[in-house]
């Protein structure tokens, strides 16, 4: 069932949407240390080991946090999570392929990057809340 | 699936945002529900049946 947790179900909603928000903001500002630090901060490996590893962590606590998320939403809510992450798992596998063989055959004059990659799934996942929200409104 | 959800909620003169309120769900969920576009889980529509002293049948009906 959807009831975990004190309170009703916006507050909950809000409260494991700002814990979500903060797990977020932590794993992207650990991401840009770990890529910007040993360009601008440090030359030692094993204080790029060390940040690796605390962006894993704040990444594991990111994964955690949604699943918190997503337990907490109604069952409406959840099929609209749903058909979005549908959408961008398609999206990152179909696209994410076509890229690599693009790549590998020479296709493209540069090298496949994965952050285009992230971006596509990213716009996938959006554009699926968005058509979700709006099919049952 | 038809239901009575909006005609319910009238006779007792509450907003959607109260019954969403009662059965634990967001407000989008009842207008989706009440229009039609979406039906409910069986946990969900027996929380609606006991919320108004019905059985399920009472309120949504098979479109057959």
């Amino acid at each position: 069932m959807n009831q975990t947790g004190s309170g009703g179900m916006h507050d909950r909603l809000r409260r494991n949407t700002l814990k979500l928000m903060g797990w977020t903001v932590a794993w992207v500002v650990t991401l840009a240390i770990a890529t910007f630090g040993p360009v601008f901060l440090w030359e030692s490996k094993a204080l790029t080991s060390g940040a690796l590893l605390v962006n894993l962590a704040a990444g594991v606590g990111m994964i955690a946090a949604n699943k918190d998320h997503l337990m907490v939403l109604d069952e409406l809510q959840r099929k609209i999570q749903l058909e979005a992450m549908a959408l961008a798992l398609g999206v990152a596998l179909v696209a994410g392929l076509a890229y690599s063989t693009a790549d590998a055959t020479n296709l493209i004059p540069f090298d496949a990057e994965i952050g285009f990659l992230v971006f596509l799934v990213c716009a996938a996942y959006g554009i699926g809340i968005f058509l979700g929200h709006r099919r049952y409104q | 699936m038809k239901n009575r959800l909006k005609v319910l909620r009238a006779e007792r003169e509450w907003t959607q945002a109260r019954l969403a309120e009662e059965l634990d769900v967001s407000r989008q969920t009842i207008n989706a529900i009440e229009k039609g576009k979406f039906d409910p889980s069986l946990p969900l529509a027996f929380r609606a049946a006991r919320l108004f002293g019905l059985t399920i049948e009472q309120i949504f009906q098979d479109e057959v």
